[in-house]
């Protein structure tokens, strides 16, 4: 539960400056306070509207319109279940309900010790390892109930951590709306 | 822009037909504005005629023709073009209309006979004269939890919303502050505050009365009643001085409802939410029912013939003791312009004394209101710059921050104010100041003195304000200098002397001719009380003691020989025993006048204090006698604006007890005195009123009753024969949507005609014969004001250790009407003391620790808050909660200066 940080903060406001108009920035400031705690807290986006000039209640409104971003607390690994129509003729309402006995948790709920969240998910385009998932937006598939508790184990061990980073982490964000570009990281773009 | 220059702009017309009628229309009109024209009403649940179209419903689909053939678009959000041909009703657009009224009521509960909306729904009304009649949908509904409170009068009840986004529109487009929008998306969508940040906008039952299903219901009115078992009259809601046009409805005789009316030059359908709930007041337990009289210390229930003789006696003691000179009289902001009218006449003719203030030292001179050019609330929205030198809008009248608000968009908006208000936020040029320099700064804004070196303001601002203001007088037109330029004018602190923003206000006339003047006076019929002569100097109809003696002595008999004094003079006065009587005509000075101390002091100190009330107050509590009079939604009667504009006011509900309308209080009280006031009646009065008062000639109830004068006549009429319907535009009223304004009463509204213009003779020949001889006395006029003895007054220099209070009134309050309103009282706020965060650095204290703020006057002790966008030498105070913070007040000295201490 916190406030964007002073650094985070600041790297708000820059990206605030990239915009013609403040409030273009709302949905990378989500991102950006989504990769602070992995979720959008009330603070933060009490936060974010200050900064782009809306009230907070449009800050929720438009962050809870987006699968990807959380106006909840969630576990350290976001786990998406696709049960569009290719992964649930490959037996995806199974894996869902697997998955949901095997960590003991409701769609939508997260594990007691905070390391998984499960989501049902329409089409995340990976029909070709049908069932499949994602975690923290990162694809696996197919799997059927042993390889999914595999990959539970191998998410619990932080095996696969150099993969699947913490949730809410930005890196392809980032690239994709110009986080970097700020004033300070900026110049060597230039040439 | 002039009226004549705004008639000029004739936009082209284009052809368009409507269901095989051809209807002329203006490039950019909507489909479904023309159509209505046209007499053709499509179905409709997001559109509203006030706010922008989002075409999110889907339910007024047609058949609209373009360069493929007929296609099926949304009425209210596709623009008509030339040669355009629209099908309402085929057999396509009734197909569309049915399957989308279907999809809506998907996921609608049907729980229409335990919903408030059931009888007066729009979504049931459509659904039967455009819906299918039978549903395909078999699977469950969606369930939330129902009602939530998502403000402190607004529940909402997510299964009834069919997401118009008429209340989120509401909220971020008309009030500026978003406090709820959609959350979530698809079946899961919902109108959601913020967490922990509830829905308590001052216009937030605007959206109960905009939503077009029960979703949203105010906790006043829930389950009080049916639409059907409703009465009502269209009236005027008297909280403040903008004169909103209301329909009052009752069940079984108790006031449960208030909707705004769409009243176009005025409030455009919006209310605020204490006029809007404040109706409760009315019934509140705190009414006085029946005349109180003093005996052995106590109050006691009395017939009327014994309190009035009981006043009549202390009348001819005081005549005994101090001659006509000592009684004075108080108040009457709160009657309606023939209780004025009639109180007025009393005092000046049969009392003959001048001492007569119906302002409690919290407003404005009243030579200066009524002399000043002024202007309505289409003038400053049309102005090509408004200067505001105002309090905060937003917290005294709330509609007309609405309508500013709305027009800073493509006004430019000089606001100078001691803090910032909820106005800074949109205006162009905000120009701060320090209390009591409010002239300098007049002054600086029309090149008349320095810009530099007046406290509190930053040159760069004032540099960049006077640069709007000459963009203008650059137009090189003949025009006066400043033409087009309104002016707000009122009290930005209280604490601050009224005579230095009546200097502000001269010297921004002098050099701005052209300009005109809103007066921003808080109370209901403040200026329909100075207009009907409720203060010194002045005699009704807008005219001098002396200009207007003849002619009122003709009418009246005589006159008092003085000019009188105003309230802080009166008060004085009654302090040091100069007074015998007061009379309270609805005041409480204890809390409203500025100077606590003086008022309580003066009370106490006279012979007979006589209260005519309404409610009991911390005023009447002192009072010998009391006398129970109407109040709102209880009279006949007219009110006045504070554009001048006259409405006619209706009762919904009689009076408890055995309370009299105030005018008849004073005929009896004159007859009591074996004289005779001549008024026998309301219509009397109003008539005597158009025939005598000079800016009121042609203006009676009569005129008002007619159904084309809904939105009032602004006083004076023209000497030329008016027409009073036309809007200024040259358009025709707006017909009445029932889904903007949702209520049997717009419904009812809908189909009548609304007659054509009518001219309304006024001139040569609507004199009466009874008229007193010789000519009719000349309105006033400013150009005394430095004879009055106005402006100066500078304040002195505030010592380092020293900070300049203001004074400032919230909405909600601890006044008698938001505390005899149940759903209100708990909403006024706790009284704290407002300093940058500096200050409270510099003192060691933590926000909401309790600090000693001490003037020469007294000492209140209230608990401080950081706010950063204050200046380090001011503090801040609101008044009318209660802290006490009017003890703090010395209302004779320029600005009141205070300084605090820890309380270790």
């Amino acid at each position: 539960m916190a406030a964007l940080t002073p650094e985070n903060f600041e790297r708000a406001r820059a990206i605030v400056a990239l915009y013609p108009k403040a409030r273009s920035a709302l949905i990378p400031l989500c991102h950006l306070a989504q990769s602070q705690d992995g979720w959008l807290t009330p603070e933060a986006m009490e936060d974010i509207a200050a900064l782009v000039g809306v009230t907070p209640a449009e800050v929720r409104g438009t962050a809870s319109f987006y699968d990807m971003l959380h106006t909840e607390p969630v576990g350290r690994h976001v786990i998406a279940v696709c049960t569009n129509i290719a992964c649930m003729l490959g037996g995806a309402y199974e894996l869902l309900e697997h998955a949901e006995e095997h960590l003991g948790i409701a769609v939508g709920q997260t594990t007691a010790d905070g390391e998984f969240t499960i989501e049902e998910a329409e089409c995340l385009a990976g029909c070709d390892t049908a069932p499949c998932v994602q975690v923290n937006h990162r694809f696996f598939g197919p799997l059927d109930a042993a390889s999914f508790d595999a990959l539970c184990e191998r998410l619990r061990s932080g095996e696969l951590g150099g993969d699947v980073p913490h949730h809410g982490t930005l890196c392809r964000v980032e690239r994709a709306v110009g986080l970097l570009a700020t004033e300070g990281e900026r110049g060597g773009d230039e040439r | 822009m002039t009226d004549t220059a705004r008639e000029q702009v004739a936009p082209q017309t284009i052809q368009v037909t409507v269901d095989g009628t051809p209807v002329p229309a203006v490039p950019g009109e909507l489909v479904i504005e023309v159509a209505e024209r046209a007499g053709v009403y499509i179905p409709r649940f997001c559109y509203h005629p006030r706010m922008e179209p989002v075409g999110m419903c889907r339910m007024c689909l047609v058949e609209v023709s373009g360069p493929r053939g007929f296609s099926l678009q949304p009425a209210c959000y596709v623009r008509v073009a030339d040669g355009q041909e629209v099908r309402t009703s085929s057999p396509k657009a009734a197909k569309a209309q049915e399957g989308v009224l279907e999809f809506l009521l998907v996921n609608h509960p049907l729980d229409c006979p335990v919903c408030d909306k059931g009888g007066e729904c729009p979504l049931q009304d459509q659904a039967l004269s455009h819906g299918p009649g039978e549903s395909r949908f078999v699977e469950e509904k969606r369930h939330w939890e129902k009602p939530i409170e998502i403000g402190p009068l607004i529940h909402l009840d997510r299964e009834r919303c069919i997401q118009c986004a008429r209340c989120t529109r509401f909220a971020a487009e008309v009030a500026g502050e978003a406090l709820i929008d959609f959350a979530f998306r698809g079946a899961h969508i919902e109108v959601a505050p913020f967490p922990e940040r509830p829905f308590s906008s001052y216009f937030s039952g605007n959206t109960v009365q905009i939503c077009p299903v029960g979703a949203l219901t105010a906790a006043p009115y829930r389950f009080r009643s049916r639409p059907w078992d409703l009465e009502q009259v269209e009236t005027t809601c008297v909280t403040c001085s903008v004169g909103c046009r209301v329909a009052a409805q009752s069940s079984a005789g108790r006031l449960v409802r208030y909707l705004g009316i769409d009243s176009e030059p005025v409030n455009q359908s919006w209310l605020c939410d204490k006029g809007r709930f404040g109706y409760e007041a009315v019934h509140a337990t705190n009414r006085v029912t029946r005349p109180l009289v003093r005996r052995a210390g106590e109050l006691v229930e009395a017939r009327w013939a014994e309190a009035l003789r009981e006043v009549a006696a202390g009348v001819r003691q005081s005549d005994q003791r101090f001659g006509p000179g000592g009684i004075a009289v108080l108040g009457g902001a709160r009657l309606t312009n023939e209780d004025a009218y009639a109180w007025s006449k009393l005092a000046k003719s049969i009392l003959r004394t001048d001492h007569v203030d119906a302002q409690l030292g919290d407003g404005l001179p009243a030579e200066l209101v009524l002399g000043l050019p002024r202007a309505t609330i289409d003038d400053a929205v049309h102005a090509k710059a408004l200067i505001v030198l105002a309090p905060d809008l937003r917290e005294e009248l709330p509609v007309l921050y609405l309508r500013l608000r709305k027009a800073a968009a493509t006004v430019p908006v000089i606001e100078c104010s001691t803090v910032p208000t909820a106005l800074s936020e949109v205006a162009h040029v905000r120009c701060g100041y320090l209390p009591g320099e409010a002239q300098r700064l007049a002054g600086a804004l029309v090149g008349d003195g320095s810009i530099e070196e007046i406290p509190g303001a930053d040159p760069a601002e004032i540099e960049r304000a006077r640069a709007v203001l000459s963009a203008l007088s650059g137009e090189g037109s003949d025009a006066a200098v400043g033409d087009g330029v309104v002016i707000v004018l009122g009290r930005p602190s209280l604490a601050e002397d009224a005579r230095s923003i009546a200097g502000a206000a001269a010297l921004l006339q002098r050099a701005l001719p052209g300009a005109r003047f809103l007066s921003v006076l808080r109370r209901a019929n403040v200026h329909g009380a100075l207009d009907m002569g409720l203060a010194p100097g002045i005699l009704p109809g807008r005219v001098g003691l002396e200009a207007g003696r003849q002619w009122f002595e003709a009418a009246w008999g005589e006159l008092p020989s003085d000019r009188g004094r105003d309230a802080r003079g009166i008060l004085e006065a009654a302090a040091s025993g100069e007074l015998s009587m007061l009379i309270l005509l609805g005041a409480d000075p204890i809390a409203d006048f500025p100077d606590a101390a003086l008022a309580r002091h003066a009370l106490e100190q006279v012979d007979l204090l006589v209260a005519v009330a309404t409610h009991r107050d911390a005023s009447n509590e002192l009072a010998h006698v009391v006398l129970p009079v109407a109040g709102a939604d209880e009279r006949f009667g007219s009110t006045t604006n504070l554009e001048g504009r006259v409405t006619r006011l209706a009762p919904k509900v009689v009076p408890p007890g055995v309370a009299w309308p105030a005018w008849s209080v004073a005929a009896e009280l004159a007859r009591t005195l074996g004289n005779d006031l001549g008024c026998s009646s309301i219509e009397t009065l109003s008539r005597e009123i158009s025939r005598l008062a000079p800016a009121h000639r042609g203006i009676d109830l009569d005129q008002l009753s007619a159904p084309e004068r809904r939105d009032g006549i602004v006083a004076p009429l023209a000497e030329t024969p008016v027409t009073l319907l036309g809007r200024r535009d040259g358009t025709s009223p707006r017909p009445i949507d029932p889904m903007a304004t949702p209520g049997i009463f717009s419904v009812e509204e809908q189909g009548a005609p609304l007659g054509a213009g009518t001219a309304l003779p006024v001139g040569g020949s609507g004199r009466r014969a009874s008229s007193p001889e010789g000519a009719r006395p000349p309105l006033l006029a400013l150009g005394g004001l430095e004879a009055l003895g106005l402006g100066g007054g500078a304040p002195g220099r505030l010592d380092a250790y020293s900070f300049r209070l203001v004074l400032r009134r919230a909405l909600y309050d601890h006044g008698t009407l938001v505390q005899a309103s149940l759903s209100l009282r708990g909403l006024a706020g706790q009284a704290v003391l407002a300093a940058n965060p500096h200050v409270l650095e510099q003192l060691g204290v933590q926000a909401g620790d309790p600090v000693r703020c001490k003037s020469e006057r007294g000492a209140i002790e209230v608990p401080i808050a950081p706010d950063a966008s204050l200046a380090r030498n001011v503090v801040v105070l609101t008044a009318n909660l209660d802290d006490g913070a009017n003890a703090l007040v010395d209302a004779g000295s320029p600005v009141t200066d205070v300084r605090l201490e820890t309380l270790a």
